[in-house]
This record gives C-alpha cells, sequence and structure tokens, in this order.
C-alpha cells in the first residue's frame, strides 16, 4: 500500500534518481514509451482514438459535403468516388455524415463519462472518508441505481426529461446517471484504503479540513482507477448513445449520429440500399473497441490490481 | 445457511422499495406533469386537463400518490395504459413470454458460444486460435447488438432471400416457425452476451490449468481430454456461471434493440413504444418490473452460487 504513496522510496542509495525519474515529464514520457512496445493492442486502440479525435476536429475540412444539406438529384446513391459511402434517402452523404457523426460519439460520450465518473468519484471519496450515516446514505443510493440495468434506467432518465430535436443535453444526462453509481463504487473501495493510512493522520493533524484533505489528499491517488474507468465508459457511453439514437430516444435530426443513420435509413432500405446499415455500424464498433482496447491495456498499465473489477 | 439466505431476502425488500421510490421520482421529474405533456400543443380546455389530472391523482400530495401507488402495487394493480386505455397488467402479459423465451434461447446459445471457444482460448493459449477467439470476442463487446442483427437480417436476405416475418408465430402454435423466427434475434443478443463469459471461462481455464491436482493427473497419465474436461472445466465454472447471470443487463439491454430490429412484440418494445407515447403509467410500471426482475435474478445467483460452492459458507 505504501508503494502508492511513495513509489521512488525503495533503496536509500538511488532514492533520489529514482525519485527525479518518477516524476515529471520524464517519468510521462517513460510510461508511454514502455506502453507503446509492450501492449500493441492498446496502442493500436490509442490510434484508433487519434484518428477518431482528428476526424471530428477537422470534420469541416475533410467532409467533402454539407452533413444536412439535402440534394434531390442524388437519392439513394450507392458508393462511387462521388460519394464514397453512397447517399441516403435525402441525398445526403453518408461519408459526410459518418465524420460529422465523430463529433456527436465524442460529444456525448466524452461528457456523459466525464460528468458520470467525476460525480462518482466524489460520492466515493466523500462516502469513504466521512463514513457513518452519509456512507451509508450514499451506499444505499448507489446500491438502488445499480439495481436498473443501465438501458432501463438511461430510457427512464430520457423519458422524464424529453426527448427531441436539440435536446441533447438530455440525451447526455440519461447516460450520465447510470456510470455515477459504478464509478462510485470502485472508487469508495479505493479510497478506503487510503482513508486510515498516516500521511492522511497527519494531514489532519497540520489542521487541514475535511474538503481538503478528500480533494487535495485522497482524490489524487484514486486517479488511477478514475482514469481507466473514464477510458472504458467512454466507449460504453458512445455505445449507449448509438443505441438510444437507434430506439428513436437519443439525438435527433439533423443532427448526424451513426445510430440514428442506422435507424433512420439502414432499417427501412435494407434491401435496396445495404450500405446505408454497414457504413455507421462500423464506425460504432471501431470507436467502441478503440475506447475497450486503450482501456484495458491502461488498466494492465496503471494498476493490475483492478484487473478483475 | 437458512439464515443467510433469509438474511438476504430481507435485504432485498429495502433494496426493491429503494428502487420504487426512485421509479416514482423520476417520473415525477418531467417537467410540468404528465397531462400537461400529453395535450402539449394541442387546444384542450382546461377543465379536462384538470379532470384528468384528478383522475390520475396528480393533485394529491406527492406522499399520498405514492402510497397510493405502492398500494395499487400490492393489489397487482399497475394502471391503465394513457395510450391504449388497457390495464398495463394485460399489456405485459401478452408481451411477457416473447421476451422470457428470447431470454432463455440467447442465453442458452450465449453459454454454447461462451464454453467452448473459452476452454479451446485457453487450452492453446498464444497460438493464433487464442487470438482468434479473442478477438471474436472482442467484437462482441464493441459491436452494438442492434447492429448485428441488421447484418444478419441483410445477409439472410441477401444470400437467402429471407426477410423475418411480420407476423409472430407462439410456440405452442408452431414451434419449427417460432424457433426459425427467434434464432437470429437470440444470436445477436448472444453474441455479445457471450463475449464476457468467454472471457471469464478463458482465464479461470488458464487459472485452474495451473493448480496442482491438474498437474498430478497429467503426472498420473490422464489424457489431455480428460484433464481438462473433467479436472480443470469443472472447477473453472463457477465464475463463469456468476458472469453469465449478472451479465443478465446485457441481456435486457439486448433484448429492448433487438425486439425492435427483428420487429417483435415484446417487453422491451413495449418500453421504447411507451416512450415515444409518452405512456407514463406504462413507462413507470415497465422500468419497475425490469428492474425488480434484475433484483430477484441476483438474489438467485447468490443463492445457486452457495449450492454449487460447497467451499463458501456464507455467516
Amino acid at each position: 500500500m505504501t508503494e502508492l504513496a511513495h513509489p521512488a522510496v525503495r533503496g536509500p542509495d538511488d532514492a533520489k534518481r529514482r525519485y527525479l525519474e518518477s516524476t515529471g515529464p520524464r517519468r510521462f514520457a517513460r510510461f508511454w514509451g514502455e506502453f507503446i512496445r509492450r501492449r500493441p493492442l492498446g496502442t493500436a486502440g490509442a490510434v484508433l482514438i487519434i484518428i477518431m479525435l482528428l476526424t471530428a476536429a477537422l470534420a469541416d475540412r475533410i467532409a467533402p459535403y454539407d452533413p444536412t444539406a439535402f440534394n434531390f438529384a442524388d437519392l439513394l446513391q450507392g458508393p462511387s468516388l462521388q460519394h464514397l459511402l453512397g447517399t441516403d434517402p435525402f441525398g445526403r452523404d453518408v461519408f459526410t455524415r459518418i465524420i460529422y457523426g465523430s463529433r456527436t460519439a465524442l460529444l456525448v460520450g466524452f461528457t456523459a463519462s466525464f460528468v458520470g465518473c467525476t460525480l462518482g468519484l466524489v460520492f466515493g471519496v466523500v462516502g469513504a472518508y466521512l463514513g457513518g450515516r452519509i456512507d451509508q446514505l450514499i451506499q444505499r443510493l448507489m446500491d438502488v441505481l445499480l439495481s436498473f440495468p443501465l438501458i432501463v434506467i438511461a430510457i427512464a432518465v430520457v423519458a422524464a426529461l424529453g426527448t427531441g430535436e436539440g435536446k441533447i443535453g438530455n440525451v447526455i444526462a440519461a447516460i450520465t446517471v447510470p456510470i455515477i453509481p459504478r464509478v462510485a463504487r470502485v472508487v469508495r473501495s479505493s479510497a478506503l484504503s487510503i482513508v486510515n493510512m498516516p500521511y492522511i493522520e497527519a494531514t489532519r493533524a497540520v489542521g487541514s479540513g475535511a474538503v481538503r484533505i478528500m480533494f487535495r489528499h485522497i482524490a489524487p491517488n484514486v486517479f488511477a482507477p478514475y482514469l481507466i474507468m473514464l477510458t472504458a465508459f467512454l466507449g460504453q457511453a458512445i455505445l449507449l448513445e448509438a443505441t438510444l439514437s437507434f430506439l428513436g430516444l437519443g439525438v435527433f435530426e439533423p443532427t448526424p449520429s451513426w445510430g440514428l443513420m442506422l435507424r433512420g435509413a439502414g432499417m427501412q432500405f435494407l434491401e435496396q440500399a445495404p450500405w446505408l446499415a454497414i457504413a455507421p455500424g462500423v464506425a460504432i464498433s471501431m470507436a467502441v473497441f478503440g475506447f475497450n482496447l486503450f482501456g484495458d491495456s491502461l488498466r494492465d498499465a496503471l494498476d493490475p490490481r483492478l484487473r478483475t473489477a | 445457511m437458512r439464515r443467510y439466505v433469509a438474511g438476504r431476502l430481507l435485504l432485498m425488500i429495502p433494496t426493491l422499495i429503494g428502487v420504487a421510490i426512485l421509479t416514482f421520482v423520476i417520473m415525477r421529474a418531467v417537467p410540468g406533469d404528465i397531462v400537461a405533456l400529453k395535450y402539449a400543443g394541442s387546444p384542450v380546455p382546461q377543465s379536462i386537463i384538470d379532470d384528468e389530472r384528478h383522475q390520475l391523482g396528480l393533485d394529491k400530495p406527492m406522499w399520498e400518490q405514492f402510497t397510493d401507488w405502492m398500494g395499487e402495487i400490492a393489489r397487482f394493480d399497475l394502471g391503465t395504459s394513457l395510450w391504449t386505455g388497457h390495464s398495463v397488467v394485460e399489456e405485459i402479459e401478452v408481451r411477457f413470454p416473447l421476451s422470457l423465451e428470447l431470454a432463455i434461447i440467447a442465453t442458452l446459445l450465449a453459454v454454447l458460444i461462451a464454453i467452448p471457444l473459452g476452454v479451446v482460448a485457453a487450452v492453446k493459449q498464444d497460438t493464433w486460435v487464442d487470438y482468434a477467439i479473442r478477438l471474436f470476442s472482442i467484437g462482441g463487446l464493441a459491436m452494438p447488438s442492434f447492429w448485428i442483427g441488421l447484418l444478419m437480417v441483410l445477409a439472410t436476405i441477401t444470400f437467402f432471400g429471407w426477410a423475418p416475418p411480420l407476423v409472430f408465430t407462439a410456440i405452442t402454435e408452431d414451434p419449427i416457425a417460432n424457433l426459425s423466427q427467434m434464432i437470429l434475434p437470440a444470436l445477436s443478443v448472444g453474441y455479445r452476451y457471450s463475449a464476457v463469459s468467454m472471457r471469464m471461462t478463458r482465464s479461470t481455464v488458464l487459472e485452474v490449468l495451473r493448480e496442482d491436482y491438474v498437474r498430478t493427473a497429467r503426472a498420473k497419465g490422464v489424457s489431455e481430454s480428460v484433464v481438462v474436461m473433467r479436472h480443470a472445466l469443472r472447477n473453472a465454472l463457477l465464475p463463469v456461471i456468476t458472469v453469465v447471470s449478472l451479465e443478465f443487463a446485457f441481456l435486457i439491454g439486448g433484448l429492448v434493440v433487438t425486439e425492435q430490429v427483428f420487429n417483435l412484440n415484446g417487453i422491451g418494445k413495449l418500453l421504447v413504444d411507451a416512450v415515444a407515447h409518452r405512456d407514463y403509467t406504462l413507462i413507470q410500471a415497465l422500468v419497475l418490473l425490469l428492474a425488480a426482475v434484475f433484483v430477484i435474478i441476483n438474489f438467485v445467483v447468490d443463492m445457486v452460487y452457495v449450492v454449487l460452492d460447497p467451499r463458501i459458507r456464507y455467516s
């Protein structure tokens, strides 16, 4: 356990050298160097993520068409040089909509995962540090939230908040809610092992307040599981967004979303225009695949103890 | 043992009450209320709105609404659907067998896929067979089950000229027609469902294969297949069973989307339709039902665990 707090202190001889190597940019570079060398699958995941980020950032530059403009001269065209992945029933270019869809997926996925994991972190740390009634209360609430299958609670939240054009915030909220208890549980158990460490007691003895102890001294030490879950839930959140949109309970037209593309065109025109059903699914799978691979490897690299979690 | 079961059973009660409270709270988080939402944008006189509110009991204080609702649940009366006007219990009753059948077939398929592949991957660890199987399972986690379903429909249309029929045939009417209709949806749910259990099977079999008693078995000249089947697999099955049952949430998620793809009129489709129609009494009932089923399944899994593993003696 002490290793977690002070990885540098092992032998007195080269303690100083090790300490220097264990912090700052050099440690960062060394970590990623090793990551790339020893975890080819994780690196492949990272490459997929980087491609997706670049696609989203440069969507205006690389997309050949306007993602929302109708073109009634080119309805349901098959893949060709003009339209690499064909066109949909409104004549919109599928390739362009896939590119812009990465923005929706990342926006929803990242926001939901970030907010969900952060709230989970707060609940987990507060519960573990304060203990007693407050901890009991938080835990019971999290247990109840965990009693709902993921998609069911997401649908319930969407139903309550309402769906519709421009209500993307509601979709994000619906995906955030089921993430919170799952993160809170893991963070709480990590934080519990830190709460009783001597350095926490020392900090208290110096006169630090509860808030400072929780967020300056405990939270940074549960950062590894937090980061791992953030990546893992990003993939889950993207999948959930696609699922909700596919069901007609997520993002609405004209916003380009991969799940929505499968709903709108994929189903009705399956026989007539099969390309509509293939490309968006590949995009969803690659995105989730990338985050899963990267998350798994990150977990192995950062915290082997979490392997079974 | 008996005390443990009784204790767990008692613990389920506050959880279920918590689930009911949360469902109730979420449904009341609707901006405005359900009647206002139902008539939003249409010119309905205030008196009709007030009448309907009174009928649904929405003009009573919150706590009274909740106790009324709990009383109704205790009498198995889940109210009337706002959309169809039929009783919610009836709506669910009609569709429940289909979803249950789909769930059972999908689980069977998942186990049939996961366990053999997991064992083979473990036995052939770090060969191309292992990599191929692991890739197959990672794919199952990344691909949305509705997309797998779409691709299956697409493949059967293109290669066999067969599309899923629009009318559902019950298993009691014509088992063959029913199974031919259920196999693809069950497969698309089951594949995804199998992914986690496959990984679990692989890692537990790997662990067990390193145990002393497996080495002993090998040393005394037992053939490799007997070692794997009798000594390793048997002892590796327990955690796998847990995972299979815990992944039940996957299953429900799978049902919700797959029923949509294959146009099966089950509980999942009912939930999605209910949200689309803003049928709040129905949504409330279904969310509660699914969560309750989930809680009960988790309880049953724990009990199965105790029965299967004599080493576990809960106190």
